[in-house]
């Protein structure tokens, strides 16, 4: 493991590539040297407190009820970074703590019942945050696009309702277009692996020494996970976001659309 | 057959939309709603399809509170013809089995012809269609649901003259087969010439008499695009 060990003198190397891009802004009066450090810093002061947190969790001798604890509190994150990112989608809180929840119980489910990892804080930690973390950015954008389709569509839906259609039917085609958009990305990124980029956890194994094909069979399971993972939550977000959209006797409520 | 009383619509912000609105629509006639801009004329026509729902009064169906019927079924007796003609992608077919998905070529054909359409434009990319064609396509598509009741809101107030006078044909067709309609429009003249019953609401309420003989005497008014 120690080639993996970089030290105080390997991390402050690589302030040299912050550098560069300081250069760089202030070469092109691109006004974002302070972002930039500020940026750095904060991950910085972040990470270490993390790495500290972590620490305790992943000790080996550490009950793994706090590493439980912890995926409960990165849930309520999630579901709080994802309202705050949609702020316009109605009752995305709940909705997207609800998905957050669902994906780590059904990913969790599979990854530790089939026993691909024991239950460990190491393994349930950041199998959990991979998860969360991609769900999450799908959830975003299927809640901001659903309201986007029902508001802009508004005619489409109300022409269908008119002729007596149900609200889920009136919803679907618009409903089915927004979550292929937050799947899409997702399946590309599953085709590209390999060819166009290697992946953070795969490159994370090879760098720590682990042989190549275990990497490979590791980060395997990994992105099926995450696959399964974003489907699921964004089933999740459509199903509940579209039934909050629509009055029980199939009107379909006041959107307020708010361009990002 | 379908009956407004007393009908109060207030908004999600509070505005009062509707103050105690009576109409009623009888089959076999046209009532056209006439009446300036922003009096509730298209609110009141969505209360009668139930996108809208009253804040206060009633809207009964064959005497029956519409409130208490499922509004998928209420939908498809009592039709609605918007504005702006709203075609989906797809083939005029396409189109016409989203009212009715079972429906073979011979039905909707015959519904096309109904509308004043030849059944051969089934096959037509509905995106292709002319203004007034696609107005009778959903024409041809509420038709579909056999509903007994057809509200109209300002159907022809996109189209150029002829096709406007073609519409208003098919209005008067339809009413002679029993369909009770209701027609919302700005234009004097057309509700002069189609309808057998015309009400004129102002701010949201009935015209009183001389107030609806003082709107209609004001002089022909062109559709407001």
């Amino acid at each position: 493991m120690s080639s993996t060990h970089i030290g105080w003198a390997g991390l402050a190397a690589s302030l040299v590539l912050v550098a560069v891009a300081v250069g760089l802004s202030g070469w092109q009066r691109l006004h974002l040297s302070r972002s930039i450090l500020w940026a750095c810093a904060r991950a910085a002061v972040q990470l270490f407190i993390v790495g500290w947190a972590l620490k305790l969790v992943l000790d080996p001798s550490a009950s793994v009820a706090w590493a439980w604890l912890w995926v409960a509190v990165m849930v309520v994150f999630s579901g709080i970074t994802i309202r705050n990112r949609a702020p316009e989608v109605p009752g995305i809180l709940g909705l997207g703590t609800l998905a957050m929840l669902t994906v780590v119980a059904i990913s969790l489910s599979v990854i530790l019942g089939f026993g691909m990892f024991p239950v460990e804080g190491r393994t349930i930690v950041p199998l959990a945050g991979m998860m969360i973390g991609n769900s999450m950015t799908a959830s975003v954008l299927v809640g901001r696009r659903i309201v986007g389709e029902l508001s802009d569509k508004r005619d489409e839906i109300e022409a269908r309702l008119a002729l007596g259609h149900s609200w889920p039917d009136a919803a679907r085609p618009y409903v089915r277009s927004a979550l292929r958009t937050g799947l899409v990305p997702q399946i590309e990124s599953t085709k590209a692996v390999g060819l166009v980029f290697l992946p953070g956890a795969m490159t994370g194994l090879v760098l720590a020494g682990v042989d190549a094909s275990d990497a490979v069979s590791i980060q395997l399971a990994i992105m099926y996970l995450i696959l399964g993972s974003v489907a699921t939550s964004i089933t999740v977000i459509g199903l509940g976001l579209t039934r909050k959209l629509f009055t029980p006797d199939h009107r379909l409520r006041r959107l307020t659309r708010v361009v990002a | 057959m379908l009956g407004f009383e007393a009908v109060h619509v207030t908004s999600d912000d509070g505005a009062t939309l509707l103050r105690g609105v009576d109409v009623t629509v009888c089959p076999g006639r046209v009532t056209v709603l006439a009446g300036p801009s922003g009096a509730g004329k298209s609110t009141l026509l969505r209360v009668g399809n139930r996108l809208e729902v009253p804040s206060g009064g009633v809207v009964r169906f064959h005497g029956t509170d519409t409130g208490t019927l499922d509004p998928r079924e209420l939908r498809r007796r009592v039709g609605m013809v918007f504005q702006k003609p709203v075609v989906f992608g797809g083939t005029v077919r396409d189109n016409l089995r989203v009212a009715d998905a079972d429906a073979d070529d011979a039905a909707l054909g015959a519904e096309l012809e109904r509308a004043g359409l030849d059944p051969a434009l089934l096959d037509r990319v509905a995106d292709d269609l002319s203004g007034g064609e696609a107005q009778r396509v959903c024409i041809a598509r509420a038709l579909l649901t056999r509903p007994e009741v057809l509200l109209m809101d300002e159907p022809t107030s996109a189209l150029d003259p002829e096709n406007r006078r073609g519409i208003e044909v098919l209005g008067r067709e339809l009413a002679a087969e029993g369909l009770g309609i209701l027609w919302v429009t700005h234009d004097l003249a057309q509700a002069r010439r189609l309808g057998d019953e015309v009400v004129v609401l102002v701010d949201g309420r009935n015209a009183d008499p001389d107030e609806a003989a003082r709107y209609l005497a004001s002089g022909d008014r062109k559709d407001e695009p």
